[in-house]
């Protein structure tokens, strides 16, 4: 097990490759909780993906600190959501600008559409996201 | 909840009332406890389909706007067949007939208007109808069904918009229909004489009779079968015509009588103010029954306009004005096309520009008073109907296009879309928006079933000319057509979007004004009404502080689209492509060596030479663009900005380092362009070119910035457009110098940094503030142009740092790397 605080504010990008972490079982409860990393890795308004064997999950950031986990892919076209811009509660993707709501993973009306919403959890500033078996 | 909430009671169900509170709850849903009264039984209908119901083309049940349960679902109590009598200000309670007392603490009078009757004899009998509720037409349609009466002849007074929809509906019914007008010809408010004689020809050949320049005298009856009714009318010229049936359409007046019985000061309507406030600072008022600043309005936009500024006030936002609204309109009878907008009676000092096309029926005329648009009348073909009227409301200058204006804007170049036909005979299987696939069909019945009245509803539900825009003019048409009207938002003042009521220019200067320095504190300051904008706003509020505080606004990558964020355009498949900058198109064996080396080191996928002089590597992922820019920074490269609101590319021709026709260096020029343009950022991308001679092969007449060189100089070109709208460039002026291209090329990238609109390309820019103004700003005043050169080359200071090479080595790294990996 990595332990997080090692990619902090790193300068430099080779030192940012992603680290491999495994699940655990974690005393949060019966849920699959992954240590990803920490709050501050993800800029405000910003947005970091993390790949699963299952595809990539985007973690957004709100100006409020408030943490979302969704699909990294749009339900229109499968842009990639963690490339667009965070304002309010809501992303808009990059390639067309559908707004999907950060909360719930739909679209805003009228576009009609869901992107899969992940549980995370933020603890003394350290995020953990339930990754499904 | 613990606090007793605000009690606002509305008088009048109509489109104005209802609408103001739909606004107020978008904008602030649980302040007031709302009750609404209205004297009609229906819930809140689209009066303006009435026309629709009566030719048979819509039912009832279509045309409702907000249900019954809209009403419960917003805790709405609705007294629907209502009619209030009373207002008590002093106790503050509204009484109706029947002993209903609601007591309020703000009142809102939206009660529209009334038919005009003329007091005539006969006026009385059964068989004389209005035409203003769903009540009347179904009086109406029961009368052209009547089978009793073998022959049902109609009689319509009043030969304007209401008068002729209610004559087309009645005779589609089956009935025979004449219509009397007191002018010359038909609906003279909204046509001229021209104009108003081709569509009562038209309207002849499908079977209605006029009767002009008469004046009723009385409507006649008689006892028959033992009921009384109407045999026909009479006009003060003697002449008598039969008639079943008279309706009553010589014009409205503002539904004042409650209010002035309460004492609300009110002259031709109930006078309010910019807020929408009456004379008692508790009763507002929107819709027909209002006059503002000497005015009346008979149409649903600037109702709709009323309604906004109203609810604004009544959430208390306290931000909003009514400035008064101009208006267009459109006849709704399906296959005639007719639009017209403002004042198109020419003064002594307008002029006036026609065309007149007998064989395929068209006529246009439009009245200009110093180059700008005062007014439209059009029969035939209305496409251009919207653009004119876009024109008329901004003040633009018309100068450049008046060669062309009346043939439309297909004829100024707009590629792909010339020819539209006219909008009511295209097919429903016609593609409107190239970018979307949407067709005509999807776009009516999605306005009819969404029941969507605002461009902005129309993009936002069909996706039609959200993308690149050019079919704008072509799906206001089309919503004109079907809902009549122009409901386009873009009205007199157009908020930069939903999260603020101010426009571009207003924040601006309040920018400047009130040194608003970052993003928060501006929103703080002008009240913006979400937390931290949206992905409309935030990009064009960053461009503009960026431009009003060079080296001290901190550039905020999180406002920024993603390809000017992580700086390379993003492709379908979520890949990347780089554009190294290549100074004026010239390219040396190493640099093309490097660029082979690097392509291949990346397995970049496809290597293409651009439309702009340049090599385009594609399909690079994220993970690999830091690395990749190093080694282009390594090798002497900069980015190319192909991804941003910026300078672009800088084309050049050979010139006369070559060719045997060159006049001067257009090579050198355009390099030394480029070194001291680049990494500029624009309101939209900014590209330049520089010919070597008139030849032109570097296509320097459709540039933003074109440099034309002859053996005496260098003309100067702006406002050139290639891309979706093509538009040749405005000759600027000549210089004899190179110091002076580099000059003029600064002042004039400073005017259009400082003054466009985010988002605006040079060309929509010119032609809005007019070349007269670039002119004066640029070549006349020369201090001017020597302070915007000043004002360009400081702010140059702060953003030629290649954002590769810092990317290279290191800023912004968690943009091109994963959080983590789960295995
Ligand atoms: C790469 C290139 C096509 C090519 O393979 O040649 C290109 C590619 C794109 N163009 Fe272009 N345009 C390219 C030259 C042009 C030209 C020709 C020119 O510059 O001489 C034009 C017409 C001239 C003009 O701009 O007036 C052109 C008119 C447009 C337009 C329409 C602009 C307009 O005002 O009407 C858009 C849409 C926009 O900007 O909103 C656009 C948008 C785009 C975008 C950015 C669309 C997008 O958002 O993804 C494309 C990016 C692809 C990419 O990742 O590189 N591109 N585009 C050309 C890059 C030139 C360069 O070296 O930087
Ligand atoms: C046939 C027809 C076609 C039209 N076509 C167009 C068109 O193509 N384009 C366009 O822009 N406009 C058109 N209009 C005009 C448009 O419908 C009106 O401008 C708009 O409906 C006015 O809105 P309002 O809220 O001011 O009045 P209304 O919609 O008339 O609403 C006022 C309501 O107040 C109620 N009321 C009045 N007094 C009282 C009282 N004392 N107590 C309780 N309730 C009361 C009335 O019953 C009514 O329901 C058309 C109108 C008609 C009649
Ligand atoms: S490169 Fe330009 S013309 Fe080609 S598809 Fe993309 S935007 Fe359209
Ligand atoms: S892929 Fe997201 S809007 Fe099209």
């Amino acid at each position: 097990m990595n332990t997080v605080a090692a990619y902090g504010n790193t300068p430099f990008v080779d030192e940012i490759r992603a680290y491999v972490i495994r699940p655990y079982e974690s005393e949060m409860g019966k849920m699959n909780w992954t240590q990803i990393g920490n709050l501050e890795d993800i800029p405000r308004q910003g947005s970091r993906v993390v790949n699963t064997a299952k595809g990539e999950i985007a973690l957004f950031r709100s100006v409020d600190d408030q943490v979302f986990a969704l699909d990294n892919r749009c339900p229109h076209k499968g842009g990639p959501l963690s490339q667009g811009i965070v304002h309010g509660k809501r992303v808009t993707c990059p390639l067309h600008s559908w707004v999907i709501s950060l909360e719930s993973g739909e679209a805003v009306a009228p576009d009609v559409g869901c992107a899969h919403r992940h549980e995370v959890r933020v603890a003394h500033g350290v995020l953990f996201l339930e990754v499904k078996a | 909840m613990s606090n007793k909430k605000t009690r606002l009671v509305v008088i009048g169900n109509g489109m104005a009332g209802i609408r103001t509170i739909e606004e107020l709850l978008k904008m602030s849903p649980d302040e007031y406890e709302i009750t609404v009264f209205g004297a009609e039984p229906q819930p809140n209908y689209n009066r303006i389909l009435l026309s629709p119901i009566l030719s048979g083309e819509m039912k009832f049940q279509d045309t409702v706007l907000n249900d019954w349960s809209w009403y419960e679902e917003n805790n709405i109590t609705l007294h629907a067949g209502k009619t209030v009598t009373k207002i008590d200000r002093q106790r503050c309670v509204v009484e109706t007939e029947d002993g209903v007392s609601v007591p309020y603490d703000r009142l809102l009078i939206a009660t529209g208007s009334n038919p005009i009757m003329l007091p005539v004899p006969g006026i009385d009998l059964p068989g004389v109808l209005a035409y203003r509720s769903i009540d009347d037409v179904e009086k109406m349609l029961a009368a052209a069904r009547d089978k009793t009466k073998p022959k049902k002849r109609a009689v319509v007074i009043g030969g304007g918009l209401l008068g002729l929809e209610a004559a087309n509906g009645l005779s589609l019914q089956g009935m025979e229909v004449s219509v009397v007008h007191l002018c010359d010809w038909p609906m003279e408010r909204q046509l001229d004489q021209v104009g108003g004689g081709l569509l009562k020809r038209e309207l002849e050949k499908r079977g209605l009779k006029f009767y002009l320049s008469r004046q009723t005298e009385a409507i006649l009856g008689d006892d028959i079968g033992g009921e009384h009714r109407i045999t026909g009318l009479r006009f003060k010229d003697g002449e008598e015509i039969p008639a079943d049936l008279v309706i009553m359409a010589a014009g409205i007046r503002p539904n004042i009588e409650l209010a002035k019985s309460a004492g609300i000061h009110c002259e031709r309507g109930i006078v309010v103010n910019d807020t929408m406030q009456t004379y008692d600072p508790k009763v507002y008022s929107v819709g027909e029954c209002v006059q503002h600043r000497k005015q009346t309005y008979g149409l649903v936009a600037p109702l709709f306009e009323q309604a906004k500024v109203a609810a604004n006030h009544l959430a208390e936002y306290g931000r909003m004005r009514y400035e008064g609204s101009s208006v267009s309109t459109k006849l709704k009878v399906t296959g005639i096309d007719l639009f017209s907008a403002g004042d198109f009676n020419p003064g002594p000092e307008d002029e006036e520009l026609l065309l007149q096309d007998a064989a395929r029926g068209v006529y246009k005329k439009l009245v200009l008073r110093d180059n700008k648009l005062r007014g439209a009348v059009m029969y035939g073909d209305t496409v251009d109907g919207p653009w004119y009227f876009q024109m008329l409301r901004d003040g633009t200058d018309i100068t450049e296009m008046r060669e062309h204006i009346l043939f439309g804007q297909a004829h100024l170049g707009d590629s792909g879309r010339g020819g539209a036909a006219s909008v009511a005979n295209m097919p429903d299987s016609t593609e409107v928006c190239g970018c979307n696939g949407v067709c005509k069909g999807t776009i009516v019945k999605t306005i009819l079933d969404k029941k969507l009245f605002t461009l902005e509803e129309v993009r936002a539900h069909t996706k039609a000319s959200s993308s690149c825009g050019s079919c704008t003019g072509l799906v206001e048409s089309i919503l004109a057509n079907t809902v009549g009207g122009d409901y386009s938002t873009k009205q007199s003042k157009k908020a930069m979007c939903p999260c603020t009521e101010l426009t571009h220019e207003e924040v601006r200067e309040a920018i400047a004004k009130q040194k608003l320095k970052s993003m928060p504190e501006l929103m703080a300051t002008l009240s913006w009404k979400t937390q931290d904008g949206c992905h409309s706003c935030r990009p064009a509020l960053n461009y503009y502080l960026l431009s009003a505080w060079p080296g001290v606004y901190q550039d905020d990558n999180r406002s920024r689209f993603i390809n000017e964020r992580v700086h390379a355009n993003i492709q379908k498949d979520g890949t990347y492509s780089v554009v190294p900058r290549i100074w004026g198109g010239v390219t040396s064996p190493s640099e093309l060596r490097s660029i082979a080396d690097i392509a291949e080191k990346y397995k970049v996928p496809t290597v293409k030479i651009t439309g702009g002089q340049r090599i385009d590597l594609l399909g690079v992922t994220k993970e690999d663009l830091p690395g990749m820019w190093g080694d282009l920074v390594n090798a002497g490269f900069v980015s190319g900005r192909a991804y941003g609101k910026s300078l672009r590319t800088v084309k050049t021709c050979v010139g006369s380092e070559w060719c045997r026709f060159g006049t001067q260096d257009s090579t050198g020029l355009g390099i030394k362009v480029e070194k001291m343009t680049w990494g500029s950022w624009t309101p939209h991308k900014f590209k330049i070119a520089v010919s070597g001679c008139p030849r032109n092969c570097a296509e320097a007449t459709i540039q933003d910035f074109g440099v034309g060189c002859v053996e005496s100089g260098y003309e100067i070109h702006v406002g050139g457009n290639g891309g979706i709208k093509v538009r040749v460039t405005d000759f600027l002026c000549k210089v004899a110098t190179e110091e002076e291209v580099l000059e003029y090329c600064g002042a004039f990238m400073q005017l259009y940094r400082e003054e466009a609109h985010y988002l605006d390309r040079t060309a929509p820019w010119i032609e809005r503030v007019g070349l007269a103004y670039v002119k004066q700003r640029v070549v006349e005043d020369a201090a001017g142009r020597a302070d915007l050169y000043a004002r360009f080359l400081e702010s140059q200071k702060y953003s030629q740092d290649d954002p590769w090479k810092e990317r290279a080595e290191g800023k912004d790294a968690h943009e091109y790397a994963a959080l983590a990996e789960i295995a």
